[in-house]
């Protein structure tokens, strides 16, 4: 990661040091807006994710250790057959996170929906168990504490024909991501799932009314089942997208707060797929100046320190009810037992 | 089968299926499981300077545990035990190194100091979920990473005494002793075990033999009933979260007043918070059974740092504790099949 932000403020530091007299609001937008878009992609993935899971009615707490399970497996996908599959290495990688996702989440659902344990402890198990099964699997395999760095990540890309646009093309699509873009039409197909198909009429129901759902034949455990899964596999390329984007390899600390934080922008963006992308981008864009701000004119006299706890107090806000009060799906967190009132 | 039992049995239960399973992974990882363990129990109890590591270990898991399961008593999930530590362990430090007292005052003002932390950080969440009706566990998880935040911030600019770290706080604020460490052949082992028994026995007898507890018990099962019943289910709510973030925030004074004599930047979480809700869990959320738990917990840390001597990643030890926490949370299965085996020999 280190070395990513090395460049990105020697970026920073070229451009400003080629302005002269500080940075014009053009050039500030071709640095914020790029990183902002590196930062939430991941973001918006697991924050996706976490609204699958919730809108059915499932408390996702273990959208970290998901994301954990993705970056791990895919940067050892990605370091194993970096010569067999050359420059697809890393979006192969990510479908193996995705994978990788759902099935570890089968154990939070089976806990949280057939064991009726409580969701959140499930979750913080899930939590435990990924950071510390990962690690195990890194010195079994590497026998050293962290991976080496991947040699195929997702690099900067200028988008065809939309770079040309003026002024929105250099800001936009140039020295981006395509995983950024990836994100966002997820997100808009995910908003199409959940509000425009019976399978998202039924997903929602039984995350606000299990028993209502039930009497109108909907298989609420099967629902509840197929949004943690969603979750695990939106959750585990959310890690996979950050691995081999931002961090390059894998040790203990690769993804820490990554998944709470997606966490927050869904609740911020109140449930809803398109809210929790737009909350999504916005805490990307807090990370992104938190990191790059001191190099930006004014943005130096601002200790970071605001930036860095700026997502977690705007979600306790929107919780509270200051921004516009975010409620949460009725039978959230609640298990549904046939027979009982 | 009485009901007494099976709530002992299902802890011991989670147990045994986190050892049988780690072990399966061992052998499935082509680890020898028995030198393994030899290597994790000589690790806890090989001399006494383990056994001193070992105390320390369980000093903060105790009262990180306890943290959660007052909360826990009262229905509310407290996650955000290790945000509350963070910010008990830098007052208790501040207090360690700002003040110049004789040690019967500074000691315990700086534990003071540490629990007003906890307390307060705990507040706003109890203040919001009282309140507002938001739920706890969201505002406590955002409550951790601005404490880690606000807390780093104020370690790397407001008492950095170089490297990242503040300076050492005075001697007479210390809970190391010569003693102690000599009687353990320099381990870091120090007096917070007493106040963590101590503390144990406070939230025994709080919640057990005082009208207060009782409403915060009630408040616990029933809040329609508790509020029924005229009792002001707000205020309980609050002083739960209160004194739950207390519990934390001497947590936190364990390692800033013990273990280490000063903070550092920390570059993530400690996870003695989160390993407060294992302890919590398996400890059935009493004072007595976290005792028990930490005291578990905190041999399989230790042990655990002992067995790449056999060639095992600690890690593996993470992995049992995650797997406790998760039978534990599924006990609702363990229940099932004790309650059919029990029918079973009743007939």
């Amino acid at each position: 990661m280190s070395g990513l932000l090395f460049s990105l403020s020697n970026t920073v530091l070229a451009t400003a040091s080629n302005g002269h007299s500080g940075l014009s609001l053009m050039q500030i937008l071709m640095i914020v807006v790029p990183s902002t878009l590196l930062w939430a992609a991941p973001l918006v993935f697991t924050s996706l994710g976490g609204v699958f899971s919730e809108r059915s009615g499932v408390v996702n707490i273990g959208l970290e250790g998901l994301m954990v399970i993705g970056a791990f497996s895919s940067i050892v996908f990605n370091l194993t057959f970096s010569d067999t599959f050359g420059s697809a290495t890393p979006w192969i990688a990510l479908l193996v996170a995705m994978a990788a996702g759902a099935i570890f989440s089968i154990l939070h659902a089976v806990a949280a929906i057939t064991f009726r344990a409580d969701h959140t402890v499930s979750g913080v198990a899930i939590n435990l168990l990924a950071v510390g099964l990962t690690m195990f699997l890194v010195k079994l395999i590497y026998d050293k504490g962290e991976t080496d760095i991947i040699k195929h990540s997702f690099g900067k890309v200028d988008i065809p024909v939309l770079k040309k646009i003026p002024y929105i093309g250099e800001i936009f699509f140039q020295n981006t991501y395509w995983t950024s873009f990836v994100a966002i039409i997820v997100a808009v197909i995910a908003w199409f799932f959940i509000y425009k198909t019976p399978f998202g009429l039924r997903l929602r129901s039984v995350g606000e009314h299990p028993m209502a759902a039930d009497t109108m034949g909907i298989n609420v455990t099967k629902m509840r089942y197929y949004g943690v899964i969603i979750s695990g596999a939106l959750g585990g390329i959310g890690g996979g997208v950050y691995a081999q984007s931002i961090s390059q390899n894998f040790n203990h600390a690769t993804i820490s707060g990554q998944g709470f934080m997606a966490l927050a922008a869904m609740i911020f963006g109140k449930w809803h797929p398109l809210g929790a992308m737009g909350a999504a981008l916005f805490f990307g864009f807090a990370q992104s100046i938190s990191i790059i701000g001191s190099s930006l004119p004014f943005l130096s006299n601002i200790p970071n320190v605001y930036l860095f706890i700026a997502p977690y107090v705007l979600t306790i806000l929107a919780l509270t009810g200051f921004i516009g009060r975010a409620e949460a799906p009725k039978a959230d967190g609640v298990h549904y037992i046939k027979g009982s009132r | 089968m009485s009901k007494r039992l099976i709530n002992i049995l299902t802890p011991i239960f989670a147990v045994v299926l986190g050892i049988i399973f780690g072990t399966i992974i061992m052998l499935v990882s082509g680890y020898n499981p028995v030198d393994a363990f030899i290597a994790l129990g000589q690790g806890a109890f090989g001399d006494v300077y383990q056994i001193g590591e070992v105390v320390r270990q369980v000093t903060p898991y105790i009262l990180a545990g306890l943290a959660v399961a007052f909360a826990f008593r009262v229905g509310l999930f407290n996650i955000g035990v290790e945000g509350q530590f963070i910010v008990g362990w830098l007052a208790a430090v501040w207090v360690g190194v700002t003040f110049d007292l004789p040690a019967i005052i500074h000691l315990p003002l700086a534990i003071l100091a540490a629990m007003i932390a906890g307390g307060l950080w705990a507040f706003v969440p109890g203040l919001l979920k009282a309140r507002f009706r938001v739920h706890e566990v969201i505002v406590t998880i955002m409550m951790n990473y601005i404490a880690l935040h606000t807390v780093n911030y104020i370690v790397n600019t407001k008492m950095n005494q170089g490297s990242s770290k503040t300076a050492k706080i005075h001697e007479t604020a210390s809970l190391r002793s010569d003693w102690l460490s000599n009687l353990t052949t320099g381990s870091s082992i120090h007096w917070g075990i007493i106040v963590a028994i101590i503390c144990c026995f406070i939230m025994w007898f709080l919640l057990e033999k005082t009208t207060r507890g009782y409403e915060l018990r009630a408040v616990g099962f029933n809040q329609d009933a508790a509020h029924y019943a005229g009792m002001n289910v707000n205020k309980n709510i609050i002083l739960s979260m209160v004194i739950s973030g207390c519990f934390a925030g001497v947590a936190g004074a364990m390692e800033g007043l013990g273990t280490f004599g000063y903070m550092a930047v920390q570059g993530g979480f400690t996870g003695v918070g989160f390993n407060g809700i294992a302890v919590a869990l398996l400890g059935g959320n009493t004072a007595l059974g976290v005792f028990f738990a930490a005291l578990l917990f905190g041999i399989l840390k230790i042990g655990a740092l002992s067995m790449p001597l056999a060639g095992v990643p600690k890690e593996l030890v993470d992995i049992i504790i995650a797997l406790i926490v998760f039978f534990v949370a599924s006990s609702y299965i363990i229940r099932i099949v004790l309650e059919r085996f029990s029918k079973k020999e009743v007939k």
